[in-house]
C-alpha cells in the first residue's frame, strides 16, 4: 500500500509527471478515437444504401 | 527469363490498401507491447536521479515524442519529394496522413518538456534555441494543415502542399544542433551512435523501448488513416469493399 502511494505522489512531483503523462495519454486516447469514428464512418457510407448490414469479413481478393 | 521488378507496385493506393490493411494488426500489437514494455522499464525498473529524483521519469514521453515530431516531418518530406518527382497519388496522401500524428507528438513534446522545466529550471518556457524551433516546428504542421485545407484535393493542391513540406524541412537540423550551435538551456546530446552514452543502462532501455513503440503507434495510425483516405478517393477500392462486406 505505501508503495502504491510513493508511486504517485513520484517523490513530490506527482503534479509534473502526471500531467505530463496524463495529456500525453489523454491526447493519444483521443486521437485513437478519432481514427476509428472516422473509419467507421467511411465504412458505413459505403454500405448504406444496400439491404444487408451485418458485416462479412471480407476475403481480400485482386480483380482478376 | 528474368522477371522484371516491378518497383512501383505498392506506389498504387488500390494495391496498397490491403497490404496496409495488412499490417495494420501487426504494427498495433507490437506498440502495445513496446508501451507496455517501455512503461514498466520506466515508471518501476529505472531507479530515481540523484539529482532529480522521480521528476525524470517525464523523459520517457519527451524524448520519444520529440524524435518522432522530427523523424514523421523527415518522412512527410521524402514523400512530398516523391509527390513531386514521380507524381504518385499515394506519396500526398501519406502525407496527408502521418501528419496530424506527427503534431500531436510535436506538442506532446513542447507540453512535457514544459512540465519537466518547470520543476528543474524553474520554468514552464525559455525562448531558448531547441524549445522555439520545435514550437515553430508545431507551426510547420499548423501551416501544413491550413494549406492542404485551403486547396482541396487536386494534383496540383497536393504539390502545393509538397512543396511547403519540403520548405520547413530546413527546421530539422536546427532543431537538432540547436543545442551545438547555440548557447542552449535544453541540454545537449547524451545519447549519440558514435560513443558510450552518458545515461544509466535502464534508462536508456526505458527510452529505447518507448521509441520504438511510439514509432510502431505512429506507423499503426498512418496506416490506418492512409486507408480511411484511400477509401474517400478511390472509387475502386470503394466499389470492392461495398461487394466485399455486403456479401
Amino acid at each position: 500500500m505505501d508503495a502504491i502511494v510513493q508511486f504517485f505522489e513520484m517523490g513530490g512531483y506527482a503534479l509534473y509527471v502526471w500531467g505530463a503523462y496524463g495529456m500525453t495519454f489523454a491526447l493519444v486516447g483521443i486521437e485513437i478515437a478519432w481514427l476509428v469514428w472516422r473509419s467507421r464512418r467511411s465504412r458505413h457510407q459505403r454500405v448504406r444504401g444496400t439491404e444487408q448490414r451485418r458485416p462479412v469479413r471480407p476475403q481480400w481478393r485482386r480483380q482478376p | 527469363m528474368r522477371r522484371k521488378i516491378n518497383w512501383f507496385k505498392y506506389a498504387s493506393p488500390v494495391s496498397f490498401y490491403p497490404l496496409a490493411g495488412r499490417m495494420v494488426p501487426w504494427c498495433a500489437a507490437a506498440a502495445i507491447i513496446l508501451t507496455v514494455a517501455g512503461l514498466y522499464v520506466g515508471l518501476f525498473l529505472a531507479p530515481p536521479d540523484y539529482r532529480q529524483g522521480d521528476v525524470y521519469r517525464i523523459i520517457f514521453i519527451h524524448v520519444p515524442s520529440a524524435w518522432m515530431s522530427m523523424f514523421i516531418y523527415a518522412v512527410m518530406a521524402l514523400y512530398a519529394v516523391a509527390t513531386l518527382t514521380l507524381r504518385t497519388r499515394l506519396s500526398s496522401m501519406m502525407i496527408e496522413a502521418l501528419a496530424p500524428t506527427g503534431a500531436l507528438f510535436t506538442f506532446i513534446a513542447l507540453w512535457t518538456g514544459a512540465f519537466w522545466g518547470r520543476p528543474t529550471w524553474g520554468a514552464w518556457w525559455v525562448w531558448d534555441a531547441r524549445l522555439t524551433s520545435e514550437l515553430i516546428l508545431l507551426f510547420i504542421y499548423f501551416g501544413y494543415f491550413a494549406l492542404h485545407g485551403a486547396l482541396g484535393r487536386d494534383a496540383r493542391a497536393d504539390r502545393a502542399s509538397a512543396v511547403l513540406v519540403l520548405v520547413g524541412v530546413i527546421n530539422l537540423p536546427i532543431i537538432y544542433y540547436s543545442v551545438v550551435w547555440w548557447n542552449t538551456l535544453h541540454q545537449g546530446a547524451s545519447v549519440s551512435l558514435t560513443s558510450a552514452p552518458k545515461m544509466a543502462y535502464l534508462m536508456l532501455t526505458g527510452m529505447f523501448l518507448m521509441s520504438l513503440a511510439a514509432w510502431m503507434y505512429s506507423i499503426t495510425v498512418s496506416l490506418v488513416r492512409v486507408r480511411c483516405l484511400i477509401r474517400q478517393r478511390e472509387p475502386r477500392v470503394r466499389e470492392r469493399e461495398k461487394a466485399a462486406w455486403t456479401q
